[in-house]
């Protein structure tokens, strides 16, 4: 993928509460909030807790293994930004931790990609300050750092 | 609050579905659907003294209820616009009844409708600063409500084995209830099931004929106490029963994809109507998807859960079918005019109980079952009506 299509993208904007979440993946790390009154990992980023609405909140580092809940090819592209990129699949990953999180599933081929199967977290770093959080297969190990490896 | 017999659709409008929105504008379909619906009603705009507007999916400016009021000569004791999404109208019809019962009005004029421009429809770039949608989930590329409608089916099928055959009926059927109502997109052209499952796959698992097409037009009906329906033009159609519930927004964040809150909306409707699933003549559901009917079906009681694929195969959904459903065509081949697409199926829902539904009139309709449904899956609104209050 070339820097102009990535720039194209409709790229997350961090706010002052999602900040550190984004930064962490641009670093490689998927960061979670986790409340210390109540313990529930939380995503997407909050300045309270939804369930106990405690202030108290903690960044924890995940440790990126899930399940797909659900996913879907995308055949034809929702905005030109993502024309060069069909067919891509996009899905539903449930985290060890709890939480459910919208992403990508690279580094196979769509036809490859089934419901509960374990994915692991893998980053790609847009910015300093940004990086997207995509999923893998797990335990198929790739020789490329590129994250469309089968691109 | 109980609801049951407090108000009535007394007055609808229809102004299209049109393919193109050629010159007209969203306010200009929604206020000829309102001028209908009023003359349907028989109320002069000095008798309508509510009214309820869902917001324009496009540019909408803020005050909406108080420029359209002016515009069609109304002075409203209660005015205010409802975001519901597709499940805007449902949630209008208990709101104004809700209104009426406390005498906050008499008659409310609740209106919908959207002039869409195809071209523009996924591409237009909307900034919410500081909510979650665009900033967690637009960067990895979803295809408007079309992916997320995907992933609910994608698992409907690993946890229950529902079938491309099966949505694809609900499709077909579906077609054949619009192949009688000549206002239909898709009027005159019946499809088979194979037809379906030779459309191309739009996102897996589903096909162009499975998902509804965006188009122009609105919707407006009248929500008014008992005593000025029965003076109306037509028999009054009363709200029974309803529920209500907003589960998420974000497809990640539903608590589970496969049962929606239908499950909870639905029984809530039918206790307070004091009906079962089997009393209901017509069955008038959201179905932006061909998922969509099915996940309803079952999450409403009309069949077990996970049930509902091999329901459809097994139960005629046309008009003269053991089982009718949305027999207007649904949204999916009447067209979906923005939020009027869930509007449909309130109108139809009068239409069929007034007697007026025309070739497509089921036989002896009494009680209709009807569900809005928005986002994705996210908010949900079940009424149900009837002839009698």
């Amino acid at each position: 993928m070339s820097e102009r299509e990535v720039q194209e993208r409709p790229l997350p904007r961090p706010t002052r509460i999602s900040a550190p979440f984004w930064r962490g993946a641009a670093e490689g790390k998927l960061l979670l909030q986790r409340c210390r009154r109540c313990g529930l990992f939380i995503y997407y980023p909050r300045p309270f807790c939804p369930r106990c609405l405690a202030e108290e909140l903690e960044w924890h580092e995940a440790s990126g293994r899930g399940r797909v809940y659900t996913y879907t090819v995308v055949r034809r592209a929702a905005t030109p930004a993502f024309a060069a990129m069909v067919p891509y699949v996009l899905a539903i990953v449930e985290l060890e931790e709890g939480p459910r999180l919208v992403t990508n599933i690279v580094g196979c081929r769509p036809e490859e990609v089934r419901v509960e199967m374990p994915v692991r977290a893998t980053f790609e770093r847009l910015s300093d300050e940004v990086g997207l959080v995509l999923f893998r297969p797990d335990g198929m190990e790739t020789d490329s750092a590129d994250p469309e490896g089968q691109q | 609050m109980d609801l049951r017999g407090r108000a009535a659709i007394c007055g609808v409008g229809e102004v299209g579905p049109f393919r193109e929105a050629s010159d007209r504008t969203a306010v200009e379909l929604m206020l000829e659907a309102g001028r209908l619906a009023m003359v349907d009603a028989g109320l002069e705009p000095a008798e309508v003294d509510g009214l309820l507007v869902a917001p324009l999916l496009v540019g909408a400016p803020v005050t909406l209820p108080s420029m359209l009021a002016e515009y069609l000569g109304l002075s409203p004791t209660y005015a205010d616009i409802v975001d519901l999404g597709g499940a805007t109208a449902a949630g209008m019809v208990w709101r104004a009844a809700a209104a009426v019962a406390a005498g906050a009005a008499r008659a409310v004029l609740c209106l919908t409708g959207e002039a869409v421009d195809p071209e523009s429809f996924y591409t237009r770039g909307v900034r919410w600063p500081g909510l979650p949608l665009p900033e967690f989930e637009r960067p990895y590329g979803p295809m408007g409500a079309n992916s997320g409608y995907a992933m609910i089916a994608m698992r409907h099928g690993y946890e229950y084995g529902t079938t491309d055959r099966q949505r694809a009926k609900v499709a077909v059927d579906q077609r054949q209830n619009a192949c009688a109502n000549p206002r239909a997109l898709f009027y005159g052209r019946p499809i088979t099931v194979d037809d379906v499952l030779e459309s191309p796959v739009i996102v897996d698992p589903l096909h162009l004929l499975e998902i509804v097409m965006p188009c122009s037009g609105a919707i407006a009906f009248v929500v008014a106490r008992p005593e000025v329906a029965r003076e109306g033009l037509h028999p009054p159609v009363y709200l029974l029963g309803f529920g209500e519930k907003v589960t998420h927004s974000m497809p990640s964040h539903a608590p589970n994809l496969t049962t929606s809150a239908v499950a909870y909306t639905a029984r809530r409707a039918f206790e307070m109507a004091g009906v079962e699933p089997q009393d209901i003549d017509l069955v008038s559901v959201y179905d932006c998807y061909t998922i969509t009917v099915i996940v309803t079906l079952e999450d409403a009681g009309f069949c077990p859960k996970g049930r509902g694929g091999p329901f459809v195969e097994e139960h005629d959904l046309t008009y003269r079918g053991d089982f009718p459903v949305n027999t207007h065509g649904g949204q999916l081949s009447y067209g979906q005019p923005g939020l009027a697409g869930g509007a449909s199926h309130v109108l139809e829902a009068v239409y069929q109980l007034r007697g007026e539904a025309g070739e497509r009139q089921v036989r002896d309709c009494q009680l209709a079952f009807v569900q809005g449904n928005g986002g994705i899956m996210s908010e949900q609104v079940s009424l149900i009506l009837g002839v009698e209050p």
